[in-house]
């Protein structure tokens, strides 16, 4: 087998030095009757040429070559080069956590700009090393401000992305904290303030919001930071599309944000390995999930980093620990890091910018078309919009695949109250032909 | 003093150290050090579209300061994180022996096929007409995995190890709960991994700590004891944290199940068992993986991992949603109706690229390949136990799979501990292995070499070791103090948790 560096003579050199009479008398520990006396039915041994037509082939069985308008949490955003070919190297690729330090300075540094950056962008004054996702950072942010609070309650706005709301309630099942759902402005499509103040009371750990919310609306956080101080409870802010902080206000008044970072130079991959991370107030970093990089010095006064504030975490308290968290997505959050470094700080407002007109250009040109309703056209957006057609969307649909392109996701599956509706995203990808294109096709001749 | 013919001695002269000679680093300062104003490593297309006025469409959310994001320019960039990188140590360096982490090699051609366009550029909710390779893709490698473990049913949405024992233990929950009794407590053995009670608890369980017997496994009689009506699951790791197979894992599972509580397996070290030996077949009702460490799938400085879940038909129907499914046509799409389901516990499907890699391993493998490794990996850690018990306690005579655990005994009556072992190996060209753990064994040193290295390898560590066994009876100072040839020395790590600094700010 080509990974294995030995000689079938090392391997008996080996096995007489150990004084053992064959490899299987290293596993006679396992009792006879478990141990398997066949070959795994699995595919046979395969050339490093196979497995890449093998995947080729399922890339093109996956099609390619769509224009695409699907967002809901998921965004494509153009990935400079020189991510993947510095993420890629070895000494990045397959290092491990850094727990040894002195060998590990490039990680932890990395890491350490990437907390600064994530501080910044959110207007956060700490933010972690990462969590897996956008959803389970969210979850991992109601559990953190019901340890600070104290409380055992969560008011959660409908229009937080519905996937992360699910695993918000798995999460929050078996922890005794029961959340109440607050549904929307039909006008807007930013949460309903008034319904949110009568909701949260003096027992509200937290109030979960995300901005620019599911619809891709901006919803108005000091309005619902102040709802929510009111009654003491923490204030999270969840953020699904990261690269709408390059023109979109930070949740200043937020206690928490939680972040998927995947716009930040991470591939779409179906949906995964993205980057979670959490941010918030100084004050409450000791109830922070996941790993932290703090900067220090040598015994000579050199500069350097560790992972700090460790007792916090899984390997030193168990369970009580502040979450089970262990391997976090480092090498995303290493993307990330390297995507807004490219960027910086003129880059991301400008990509931000392109959004913005894209968007608001897609927006008018497919609403204008017979039948097509734009929703929610009272409150700002960044570059997510909803759809209201009289046809449905089973139908329109499949003509925009029959000219190469997928249209916006249809929103009935979790908002049955909406009815044909269908949320699009125009990222700077998509062009001004694809755009008109689906213009013309969304309504038929 | 142990010699034999077959480890090599330490070179050792001017500037050499077994197989380290020291070569230049460069200092690099942090990112937002090295921005200037104006400096540019971008260049947007011309927009196609009108611009738009941002402040009349978005008013006051409109933002109105910058985030100090670095300015530098593409060069810059590049040499900053290559600078950065050759700081690290790697598995690409040498021999990465870190008890239960499994740093195994990371092949390269997993990485090229992640990367395909049409896998790496699939959007999470195209139709599934659009998505028949990837999911195709998932469906393999469900079979396969489901294979290797001998389970029956499986989900990969876990994004790590610790998820994963999240998710397996919400389906244990689900079942009690589907029995009556959701139960109250959950052992685990006083040799397990930090994530396991910190999962119990997430998962509103009470944690019961079980203790070890004298060779360092499950003590039959104190586990029948602690068995109960309200116990819902034994976790256990096996092998275990001390690399050895539970040979009475029959007897533990048939006392579990006496109670009605299942017996959970910690896959963590599964690389001792791939085409040898299946939970499935030894009584395991629920397991995870980590296709981070024995699907060869790259541990990136942290992550990302996976964590799949394994199980018995009869937790099948509790698995997160979606489940893939096959229509009679053979095409495949996501199925949401699952009523019993524990729901979700992440958005999408899970760590897809990393499901690709692993696939990709399990092919370059086979089953011959699969065993070969497993075998490989056994062999190389009982060489290393043969080699090295001379210099070192080995506080469990049991057996070894795929890793060896030694305690510090006779260094630390000299006042050396693991840690400082651990840090003087640095300076023989290797990354140390797990320190101070499993906690059952006083002073640890965890050693998991994997199947990865070589014989010139393991002769160059286990000729390392016994180096510095030398120096801690010679000059333990030189041992105390280590390592000396890193870029950084021992690092304050009391003041960085007494007054954390976590971030660059700009000058005032």
């Amino acid at each position: 087998m080509r990974y294995l560096p030995k000689s079938p003579a090392e391997r008996q050199q080996m096995l007489a030095e150990i004084g053992a009479a064959s490899i299987d008398s290293l596993f006679e520990v396992i009792p006879a009757e478990y141990r398997l006396a066949r070959d795994l039915n699995v595919p046979r041994q395969q050339a490093e040429s196979e497995i890449i037509d093998y995947f080729r082939a399922a890339g093109q069985k996956n099609a390619t070559g769509y224009a695409s308008f699907l967002g809901a949490g998921a965004y494509r955003h153009y990935r400079p080069v020189i991510i993947d070919s510095l993420v890629q190297r070895g000494e990045f690729l397959t290092s491990y956590t850094p727990y040894q330090a002195e060998i590990t300075q490039g990680t932890l540094q990395a890491i350490f700009e990437f907390q600064t950056m994530i501080a910044e962008l959110t207007g956060m004054d700490v933010a972690n090393a990462s969590m897996y996702d956008g959803s389970t950072g969210a979850a991992e942010a109601v559990m953190m401000a019901v340890r600070i609070t104290g409380r055992h309650k969560a008011v959660v706005a409908r229009t937080v992305h519905p996937e992360y709301r699910e695993v918000m309630a798995t999460y929050a099942k078996h922890q005794g904290l029961p959340s109440t759902l607050i549904g929307y402005d039909t006008e807007t499509g930013r949460v309903d303030l008034a319904a949110l103040e009568a909701a949260i009371t003096e027992e509200t750990a937290a109030v979960l919001v995300q901005s620019p919310n599911f619809f891709g609306i901006i919803e108005d956080i000091p309005a619902i930071a102040a709802l929510a101080h009111a009654k003491g409870a923490l204030l999270i802010v969840s953020i699904a599309e990261a690269v709408s902080l390059g023109v979109v206000r930070p949740p200043v008044e937020a206690d928490i944000v939680s972040m998927e970072a995947q716009s930040f130079g991470v591939a779409l991959s179906y949906g995964g390995p993205f980057c979670g991370v959490i941010a918030c107030k100084e004050q409450y970093l000791r109830q922070m999930p996941g790993r932290l990089v703090g900067q220090t010095t040598d015994s000579t006064g050199f500069r350097g980093f560790v992972l700090t504030l460790s007792t916090r975490e899984q390997h030193i308290r168990r369970e009580k620990a502040t979450s089970n968290i262990c391997t976090n997505q480092a090498l995303v959050a290493l993307m990330a890091t390297i995507f807004l470094t490219v960027y910086g700080k003129e880059g991301i407002r400008e990509l931000a910018e392109h959004n913005l007109a894209k968007a608001d250009y897609a927006a008018k040109a497919l609403s204008a078309q017979s039948g097509v309703k734009l929703l929610f056209n009272g409150a700002p957006r960044f570059h997510e919009f909803v759809l209201s057609t009289v046809e449905s969307p089973k139908l329109w649909s499949q003509r925009l695949l029959d000219e190469k392109i997928v249209g916006g996701v249809e929103l009935g599956r979790w908002y049955p109250e909406l009815g044909n509706a269908t949320l699009w995203c125009a990222t700077e990808l998509i062009t001004r032909e694809q755009i008109d294109t689906a213009a013309k096709v969304l309504v038929e001749a | 003093m142990t010699t034999d013919a077959t480890t090599p001695q330490i070179p050792t002269g001017p500037r050499t150290l077994g197989k380290v000679r020291p070569h230049q680093t460069q200092n690099e300062a942090l990112v937002f050090e090295k921005s200037s104003p104006g400096k540019r490593a971008y260049k947007l297309p011309p927009l196609d579209v009108p611009a738009v006025d941002v402040a009349a469409l978005l008013g006051a959310t409109r933002r109105d300061q910058r985030a100090e994001l670095p300015e530098l320019s593409e060069i810059e960039i590049i040499r900053h994180f290559t600078r950065l990188s050759t700081w690290n140590y790697a598995i690409d360096l040498g021999m990465y022996p870190l008890g239960s982490c499994t740093m195994k090699y990371n092949p390269r051609v997993n990485e090229y096929v992640a990367r395909i366009e049409g896998l790496a550029e699939a959007h999470p909710y195209r139709p599934d007409s659009l998505a028949q390779g990837i999911l195709e893709v998932i469906d393999l490698l469900q079979r396969c995995l489901i294979e290797i473990t001998g389970m029956d049913a499986i989900t990969l949405q876990p994004a790590a190890g610790a998820h994963g024992e999240f998710t397996g233990i919400l389906l244990v929950r689900a079942w009690h709960e589907s029995q009556g009794n959701a139960r109250k407590k959950i052992l685990i053995p006083d040799s397990a991994h930090g994530t396991n009670p910190a999962t119990a608890a997430i998962c509103g369980y009470t944690v019961e700590n079980l203790k070890s017997n004298a060779e360092g496994g499950i003590d039959l009689e104190a586990l029948t004891r602690q068995v109960d009506e309200e116990t819902a699951a034994l976790m256990l790791t096996n092998p275990s944290t001390i690399g050895v197979f539970e040979s009475q894992i029959h007897k533990i599972a048939d006392i579990l199940h006496a109670k009605g509580a299942l017996l959970y397996m910690d896959g963590a070290n599964m690389n001792a068992l791939v085409g040898k030996a299946r939970p499935g077949d030894f009584g395991v009702d629920v397991m995870h993986l980590n296709l981070h460490k024995t699907f060869s799938t790259p541990h990136g400085g942290g992550g990302p991992g996976s964590g799949p879940v394994a199980c018995k038909a009869f937790l099948e129907p509790f698995l997160p949603t979606p489940v893939l499914v096959q229509n009679k046509d053979g095409a495949k799409h996501w199925n949401y109706d699952r009523p019993q389901s524990v729901g979700r516990v992440r958005a999408f499907y899970g760590n897809t690229g990393m499901f690709i890699r692993a696939l990709a391993y399990i092919l370059a493998n086979g089953p011959d390949g699969l065993r070969q490794t497993t075998e490989d990996a056994v062999l190389n850690a009982n060489y290393i136990r043969k080699k090295l018990e001379d210099d070192y306690e080995l506080p469990y005579k049991t057996a070894s799979m795929h890793e060896v655990v030694f305690s510090d005994k006779r260094q630390a009556a000299l006042g050396v501990k693991t840690g400082d072992i651990a840090k003087r190996l640095i300076d023989y060209g290797f990354h140390p292995y797990t320190v101070s753990f499993p906690m059952i064994v006083h002073g640890a040193l965890m050693i998991e070499p994997t199947e990865s290295e070589s014989l010139e390898e393991l002769d160059l560590f286990i000729a390392a070791m016994r180096a510095i066994a030398r120096e801690v009876e010679q000059t333990p100072e030189l041992v105390k103090t280590a390592p000396h040839s890193t870029r950084v020395s021992r690092l304050d790590e009391v003041t960085a948790a007494r007054k954390p600094v976590l971030r660059w700010r700009p000058a005032e």
